[in-house]
C-alpha cells in the first residue's frame, strides 16, 4: 500500500477537498487490492442496470400484457404472458447475481485492506525502537491497530453500492428523458430537490450525531470511574452524589439525542414523501398525456417505479460527508505510525562473544529520552561471574540501564561492553542467546506455560523443567489444571504476580544466559522463596548477575552495590561499606526495608490491590 | 416493482465484527442463540415495567405506523383509480383527476406533517425512558454489595449502563418502529391486495410463505458466522496487545519473527471468517428479492391470463403490482430489525438481571446514632460467606476492641482478615452473630452516622478526577477550605502539599493516576482526618512506595490514629509491632490475639511469621 499525500491533519474541511482526498485514499486501497474491487464494481454496475431495467420491464408489461389482456377488442397471447413472466424472473436473477457479486467482493475488498493495514502497523510496532512504545500509551497503540484500521477502511464498504446508486440515478434520468421529455421534467425537478434536502439533512445531523457519540463516551467514562471507585463511594456514602453526576451526563446525552431526533423527524418523512408527491404530480400530468394518446399507461408505471428508486442517494450523500472525513482522520493516524523511522539492521562485521562467563563494563554511558536526560556518565564494571546490585530510588534510571545492557536501546554517549566486546558490534541474534533480562512487569503470552518459557525455541522438556525448578515455579506449575500445558491469560488461568515473575524467570534461565539481568524481577515473590531462588542461581548457574533490588536480603547477596542518584553513580562498594559511608544509602535501604517486607505478613502478594474474597 | 431497499445495512457488528467495547467485555456480545418468543415477550413486558416512560412511546409508535401506512398506500390506490377511471372514451376527466390528485397530495402532505410530530414525540419519550433506565440502573449498581462490584465485574457493569442501554436505543429508533411500521404496512398492503383481487392476493401470499423459513435459516447461519468473526477479532486483539505490551520481552528474547508469524496467522484467520460471514449477508438479500420477483411474475402472469374472468381491471392489476412491491418492501427491513430486536432483548435481559439483584445492606429507617469520640467494637460470634452459601470466609469470630485501642490484623491472603475489616464498616452484614460498635448493633445504625463515625481507608487510594481539595471534601461536604488545610497540617503533610504544583488545587487525573500510590494514600488519610471518625479501618498498601512518601505516610498514620480506635489490615510487621493488640487470622478463624511481645513469646503462628521476617531482613 502506498502512502500518497493523504493527510487529514490539515483542517481544510471544504467538501471538495475532503472529496478529493477521500478519492485518493480509495485509490490507494484499490491499488493495493484491485481484483476484488473490480469484481465488486462490475457487480454493482450489473445491479444498477438491472434495477433500472426492472422498471422498464414493468412499463412494457403494462402496455403489452396487462392493458391488452383487459381490452375486450385486443386480448393477449399466452406467449406474450410467458415473455413478460420470464422477463421479470430473468432480470431478477441477473440483479441477484449483481448483488451477490457486489456484496461478497466488496466485503472481501474491505477485509483484505484491513488485514494489510493491520499487518503493516504491527510490522512497524515490531521494528521501531522500544522508546516509541514508551512514548505512546498502550491504549493508543492498540487503537491504531484496531479501531483506526476499522475507521480508515470504513469508507470502502459502501463504495460499490454508492457507485451503483450513481449509475442508477444517471441511467434513470436518461431513461426518463428518452421515454417522455415532458414527464421527465417532473423527475428532473425532483432529483435536485431530493439532493438539496439530503444535503441539508446530513449537514445538520452529522454534528449532532458526533456530539451524541462523544457524549456516549462521557457517560461511559463516568460510569467506569464511578464503579472503579465503588468502595470509596460506598464508604463515604457518595451514592447520591454519583447518581446525580451520572444522571447529569445521561441527561446531556438525552438532550443531544433528542436534538438529533428533531432533525430526523423533520427531514426523514419529507425525504420519504417526495417520491410519493412527485408520483402524484406525475399522475396528474400523465393522465392528460394519456388522454391525448402521447403516452401509454406503461410509461406512467415505468416513471413511478423509477421515481421510487431515487430516494436512495441519501445514503451516498451522507457517505461522502460522514464516512469520508472520519476515514481520512483515522488513516492519517495510521500513516503517522507507518512513517515512523525504522532503525537500520546491524550491518558490517559482527563479532561473536567469547566463551565462558562474560564481564560487563560501562564506560561514561549517558542516555535520555528526547529532552529528558536519564543517565549521566555512568561507569562501572562487573567481573565475569560476579554479582552486582543496582540500588537507587524509583525513577533514578535503573530500568533504563538494564535496557541498555540488553541493547533495547543504545547509549547516546559512552560505550557498553559485554565480554570486552562493544555491544554495538555484537551479533544481535547471538546477544539474545547469551544475555537474558527479566523485567519487573512479567509479561506472559496467551499460550501455554511451556511455550511461555521456551518462546518457541526447541528446548528439551527436561531443561525447561529444570529451569522452572530453579525459578521455584515447577511445583505450582504442576498443580495447574493442565500442568505445563495450561493456557495463560484471559481465556486461561490467571497467575498471581509472584507466580508470573517466576515463570518469566524460568524463561530466562532455560536459555542458560552468561549474563543475567534481573530488573526487580522477584519483587512480588515471597522473600523466603526469593532468597532460595537467588541462592540457587548463584550455586548452579555460571553467570554474571546484575540485579535491580530493593530488599536488603537481595542486595546483600551481591558482591558489589552500585548506588545511583539522579541518573549518576553516587558510590560503589559492598553493602556494608555503603551502609557505613553513605547516609543517603542507609536512609533509603531502611525505608525500603519497611515498605518491602510486607509480603511475609500478607502472604505472597497477589499484585491485585483489593482482595475481596479474602 | 423493487424499491432500492438494498442499502448496505448489515446487522450490528457485522461490518467490523464487533465494537471495541464489546470485545473488552465478552458478556456484552449478543447471545448467539435465538431467544424463544415467550421469554422475549416476558423480557419486554418486564422492561416496560422497569421503564414506564416507554408506554407513551408505544402509543406514539402505533400512531406513526398507521400514518406511514396510509401515506404509502395512497399512491398505488391513486394509480388504480386513474388508470381505470381517469380517461373515459379517450377524454380526460379533468375534474375527477384533479380532485383525486389534489386529495392524494393533501393526504400525503398531512401524513408527512403528522409523521413529523408523531416521530418526534416517540423519540422524546424513548430518550427519556432510556435516560431514566440508565440512571436507575446506575443507582442500583451502587447500592449493591461489594461482592457484585468487584474488579472483574466492573467492565460488565459499565456495559449495563452503556452498551446494553444503547442496544435498546438502537432498537427503539430503528428496529422497534420498523416492526410496528412494517407489520402495519404489510397488513395494510395485504388488505388492499385482497380488495383488488383476493385470488391474486392469496396466490402471492402462498408464494411468499417459504421466504420465512429460508430467511430464518440464513439468518441463523449469519448470526453464528458473525459470532465466529467476533471471537477471531478478540483473538487478533490479544495478539496485537502482546506485541504492544510485551514489546520489551519480545525484543529482549529476540522472538520478533515468531510473534509476527502468530499475528499473521491471527489476522489471516480473522480475514477468512470475515469473508465467510460476508458470504451469508451477500446471499440473504438477493434470496428475498428473487422469491419476491417470482411471486410478482406469477401475479402478473395469472392476472393477465385469468384476471378478466375474475372480474379484474387493468388498473387493479397495475395497482396489484405496486401493492405486492409495497408488501415485499418491509421484508428486508424486518429481517434487519430482527437482529436489533434480538440484541435489544439481550440487553434488556442483562439490565433487568442487574435490577433484580437484591440490595444486601439496606439502611435502617430511622437508624440510631453513634456517639462522638473513640468507639469500642464488640464482635460477637460472627460468621460470613459471600453470595448464597459457599464456604465460610469467617467462622464464629468473637473479639473485643476497647475504645481508643490500635489493632493490627494479620494473616495470609485468604485468611479472612480483609473480610473482617469490611464487616466492621458494614460493607456487608454477617450471616451469623453481630458487630456492635459503640454499643450499637451496626445493622441498627443509620447510614449517615455510620459513614461519619466509621471510616475505611482502602489501599487502592482511589481518587476522583477533581482537585485534591475537592477529593477531601467528598469525605465531609461541609468542610471549609481552612479545615481542609488544617487537616494536612495536623497530619504533618504541609511539606508535601507545598511541593505540589498547584497545592491542594492540583488535579489528580483520572482515578488519581497522576499521583503515585503513596500520594493517593496520603490524600485518603487527610480525607479521613477531615471527617474525624471514631473508628478508623485502614487497609495498608502492599506495593512499595518511595522512601519519602513512605515516611510521610507513617507519620500521618500515627497522628490520624490519635484518640481514635484504629484497625489496620497490616502488611508491615512494624505496624503489628506498634499495635496494642494483634489479631492473627488463619482460614477464617481468629487463631491468636494479644500484644506483639506476648504473641512472640507464645511461640505460635505469629512467632513463626516474625522469625521468618527477622531471618530475611536482618540477614
Amino acid at each position: 500500500m502506498e502512502t500518497t499525500d493523504i493527510s487529514a491533519a490539515d483542517a481544510d474541511g471544504s467538501v471538495g477537498h475532503v472529496f478529493r482526498r477521500g478519492l485518493s485514499l480509495i485509490a490507494v486501497y484499490i491499488r493495493c487490492h484491485p481484483k476484488p474491487f473490480i469484481v465488486a464494481v462490475t457487480g454493482a454496475a450489473l445491479y444498477a442496470v438491472t434495477t433500472v431495467a426492472t422498471s422498464v420491464v414493468y412499463g412494457r408489461i403494462t402496455d403489452h400484457v396487462i392493458t391488452p389482456a383487459f381490452d375486450p377488442d385486443a386480448g393477449v397471447t399466452s406467449s406474450a404472458v410467458w415473455a413478460g413472466v420470464l422477463a421479470v424472473v430473468g432480470v431478477a436473477i441477473l440483479r441477484a447475481l449483481g448483488i451477490v457479486g457486489r456484496r461478497f467482493f466488496a466485503g472481501m475488498f474491505t477485509a483484505r485492506n484491513q488485514a494489510t493495514l493491520r499487518r503493516r502497523v504491527l510490522e512497524v510496532y515490531q521494528q521501531v525502537p522500544l522508546a516509541y512504545h514508551r512514548a505512546h500509551p498502550t491504549g493508543e497503540l492498540l487503537a491504531h491497530a484496531e479501531a483506526d484500521v476499522m475507521a480508515a477502511t470504513d469508507l470502502l464498504h459502501p463504495l460499490p453500492y454508492s457507485v451503483a446508486v450513481l449509475v442508477i440515478v444517471v441511467v434513470s434520468a436518461v431513461a426518463l428523458v428518452l421515454t417522455d421529455p415532458i414527464l421527465a421534467v417532473v423527475g428532473l425537478v425532483m432529483i435536485p430537490v431530493l439532493a438539496v434536502l439530503n444535503l441539508t439533512f446530513t449537514r445538520k445531523l452529522e454534528p449532532l450525531a458526533r456530539a451524541s457519540q462523544e457524549q456516549i463516551g462521557e457517560v461511559s467514562s463516568t460510569a467506569h470511574e464511578s464503579f472503579d471507585g465503588a468502595l470509596v463511594v460506598k464508604t463515604l456514602g457518595l451514592e447520591d452524589v454519583e447518581v446525580r453526576r451520572f444522571g447529569h451526563e445521561a441527561e446531556i446525552l438525552r438532550a443531544r439525542r433528542v436534538a438529533m431526533g428533531r432533525v430526523r423527524a423533520t427531514y426523514g418523512p419529507a425525504i420519504d414523501s417526495i417520491p410519493s408527491l412527485a408520483t402524484i404530480v406525475l399522475l396528474a400530468v400523465g393522465t392528460w398525456r394519456l388522454s391525448t394518446g402521447d403516452v401509454t399507461p406503461g410509461v406512467l408505471v415505468q416513471f413511478a417505479s423509477l421515481f421510487s428508486l431515487l430516494t436512495a442517494p441519501l445514503r451516498v450523500i451522507s457517505y461522502l460527508f460522514f464516512d469520508f472525513p472520519q476515514s481520512l482522520v483515522a488513516y492519517a493516524r495510521i500513516r503517522g505510525v507507518l512513517e515512523e523511522p525504522i532503525p537500520p539492521k546491524v550491518t558490517g562485521t559482527v563479532t561473536t562473544l567469547p566463551a565462558g562467563p562474560l564481564g560487563v563494563r560501562l564506560d561514561g554511558v549517558s542516555f535520555g529520552y528526547g529532552d529528558q536526560q536519564v543517565l549521566h556518565d555512568v561507569s562501572f564494571e562487573v567481573p565475569p561471574g560476579g554479582t552486582v546490585a543496582l540500588v537507587g530510588a524509583t525513577g533514578v534510571g535503573k530500568s533504563t540501564l538494564t535496557q541498555l545492557l540488553v541493547r533495547l536501546a543504545d547509549p547516546d554517549v559512552g560505550t557498553l561492553a559485554i565480554g570486552e566486546v562493544d555491544l554495538r558490534s555484537v551479533d544481535p541474534v547471538g546477544l539474545r542467546d547469551d544475555v537474558a533480562v527479566v523485567f519487573q512487569e512479567s509479561f506472559l503470552f496467551a499460550t501455554s506455560v511451556l511455550d511461555n518459557i521456551s518462546l518457541g525455541a526447541g528446548f528439551e522438556r527436561a531443561d525447561i523443567e529444570r529451569a522452572a525448578r530453579l525459578a521455584q515455579a515447577h511445583r505450582f506449575i504442576t498443580q495447574l489444571p493442565d500442568g505445563y500445558d495450561t493456557i495463560m491469560g484471559e481465556r486461561g488461568v490467571t497467575l498471581s504476580g509472584g507466580q508470573r515473575q517466576r515463570v518469566a524467570l524460568a524463561r530466562a534461565l532455560v536459555r542458560r544466559p552468561r549474563v543475567l539481568i534481573l530488573d526487580d524481577a522477584t519483587s512480588a515473590v515471597d522473600p523466603t522463596v526469593e532468597a532460595e531462588i537467588l541462592g540457587a542461581l548463584r550455586r548452579e548457574l555460571e553467570t554474571t548477575l546484575v540485579v535491580v533490588a530493593y530488599r536488603t536480603a537481595t542486595i546483600s547477596l551481591a558482591d558489589r552495590v552500585v548506588f545511583l542518584v539522579d541518573g549518576a553513580v553516587r558510590a560503589t562498594g559492598t553493602h556494608a561499606e555503603l551502609l557505613a559511608s553513605e547516609p543517603a544509602y542507609e536512609a533509603m535501604v531502611r525505608a525500603y526495608e519497611q515498605a518491602a517486607t510486607a509480603s511475609e505478613l500478607a502472604g505472597e502478594m497477589t499484585g491485585s490491590g483489593t482482595e475481596v474474597h479474602s | 416493482m423493487s424499491r432500492l431497499a438494498d442499502d448496505d445495512v448489515l446487522p450490528p457488528g457485522a461490518r467490523d465484527g464487533g465494537t471495541p467495547n464489546e470485545l473488552a467485555d465478552p458478556s456484552a456480545a449478543p447471545e448467539p442463540e435465538l431467544p424463544d418468543l415467550d421469554g422475549s415477550l416476558a423480557v419486554l413486558r418486564q422492561g416496560l415495567e422497569a421503564a414506564p416512560e416507554f408506554r407513551s412511546g408505544l402509543r406514539g409508535a402505533i400512531v406513526l405506523a398507521m400514518l406511514s401506512a396510509v401515506g404509502r398506500l395512497t399512491v398505488p390506490l391513486l394509480f388504480q383509480q386513474i388508470l381505470d377511471r381517469g380517461v373515459r372514451d379517450g377524454d380526460l376527466r379533468v375534474g375527477f383527476v384533479t380532485t383525486l390528485c389534489v386529495a392524494a397530495f393533501v393526504v400525503v402532505g398531512v401524513v408527512l406533517i403528522a409523521q413529523r410530530f408523531a416521530s418526534l414525540r416517540l423519540w422524546i419519550s424513548s430518550e427519556s425512558a432510556l435516560a431514566g433506565l440508565r440512571t436507575r440502573t446506575f443507582a442500583h449498581i451502587h447500592r449493591l454489595s461489594i461482592s457484585v462490584q468487584n474488579e472483574e465485574k466492573r467492565g460488565a457493569l459499565v456495559s449495563r449502563v452503556t452498551n446494553d442501554v444503547d442496544t435498546i436505543a438502537q432498537f427503539l429508533e430503528w428496529g422497534g418502529i420498523s416492526w410496528i411500521v412494517c407489520v402495519t404496512l404489510m397488513v395494510g398492503a395485504f388488505a388492499a391486495m385482497l380488495v383488488c383481487s383476493w385470488q391474486l392476493a392469496l396466490i402471492a401470499l402462498a408464494m411468499l410463505l417459504p421466504l420465512v423459513p429460508i430467511l430464518r435459516f440464513l439468518q441463523r447461519g449469519m448470526v453464528r458466522a458473525y459470532d465466529r468473526v467476533r471471537s477471531r477479532v478478540s483473538d487478533t486483539l490479544t495478539h496485537i496487545s502482546e506485541v504492544v505490551m510485551g514489546a520489551a520481552v519480545v525484543r529482549a528474547y529476540g522472538v520478533e519473527e515468531r510473534t509476527t508469524a502468530t499475528i499473521d496467522e491471527a489476522i489471516d484467520a480473522q480475514y477468512q471468517q470475515q469473508v465467510r460471514a460476508n458470504a451469508y449477508s451477500a446471499v440473504v438479500f438477493p434470496t428475498g428479492d428473487l422469491i419476491g420477483s417470482t411471486a410478482m411474475a406469477t401475479v402478473i402472469g395469472l392476472g393477465a391470463w385469468l384476471g378478466p374472468d375474475w372480474g379484474l381491471t387493468s388498473g387493479r392489476l397495475v395497482a396489484m403490482v405496486f401493492l405486492v412491491a409495497l408488501f415485499l418492501e418491509p421484508l428486508a427491513e424486518l429481517s434487519e430489525s430482527f437482529d436489533q430486536t434480538q440484541n435489544a432483548i439481550a440487553g434488556f435481559r442483562k439490565i433487568l438481571g442487574v435490577l433484580a439483584l437484591p440490595v444486601e445492606v439496606p439502611d435502617p429507617e430511622p437508624g440510631v446514632e453513634l456517639d462522638d469520640g473513640a468507639l469500642d467494637v464488640r464482635v460477637d460470634g460472627v460468621s460470613f460467606h459471600y453470595g448464597s452459601g459457599g464456604p465460610l470466609v469467617l467462622d464464629d469470630v468473637s473479639v473485643y476492641l476497647p475504645a481508643g485501642s490500635h489493632v493490627a490484623v494479620v494473616g495470609e491472603t485468604g485468611s479472612g482478615k480483609t473480610t473482617f475489616a469490611k464487616l466492621l464498616c458494614r460493607l456487608a452484614d454477617p450471616v451469623g452473630g453481630a458487630v456492635v460498635v459503640g454499643g450499637r448493633d451496626l445493622r441498627q445504625v443509620s447510614g449517615a452516622a455510620r459513614r461519619r463515625s466509621i471510616r475505611l481507608v482502602p489501599q487502592d487510594g482511589f481518587l476522583f478526577d477533581v482537585s485534591i481539595r475537592e477529593n477531601i471534601r467528598l469525605g465531609r461536604p461541609d468542610a471549609t477550605d481552612a479545615e481542609i488545610d488544617a487537616a494536612f497540617g495536623e497530619l504533618g503533610l504541609d511539606d508535601w502539599v507545598a511541593r505540589l504544583p498547584a497545592g491542594l488545587d492540583t488535579r489528580v487525573g483520572e482515578r488519581g493516576d497522576s499521583m503515585s500510590v503513596g500520594e493517593r494514600q496520603l490524600v485518603a488519610l487527610a480525607r479521613a482526618q477531615v471527617a474525624s471518625p471514631g473508628l478508623l479501618i485502614l487497609d495498608e498498601a502492599t506495593s512499595a512506595v518511595d522512601p519519602d512518601t513512605e515516611q510521610a505516610i507513617a507519620r500521618a498514620l500515627a497522628r490520624l490514629g490519635e484518640g481514635r480506635t484504629t484497625v489496620a489490615i497490616a502488611h508491615r510487621l512494624s505496624t503489628a509491632e506498634a499495635a496494642d493488640l494483634v489479631l492473627v487470622f488463619d482460614q477464617g478463624h481468629l487463631v491468636e490475639q494479644g500484644a506483639h511481645a506476648e504473641l512472640v513469646a507464645l511461640g505460635g503462628r505469629y512467632a513463626a511469621l516474625y522469625d521468618s521476617w527477622l531471618g530475611n531482613t536482618k540477614a
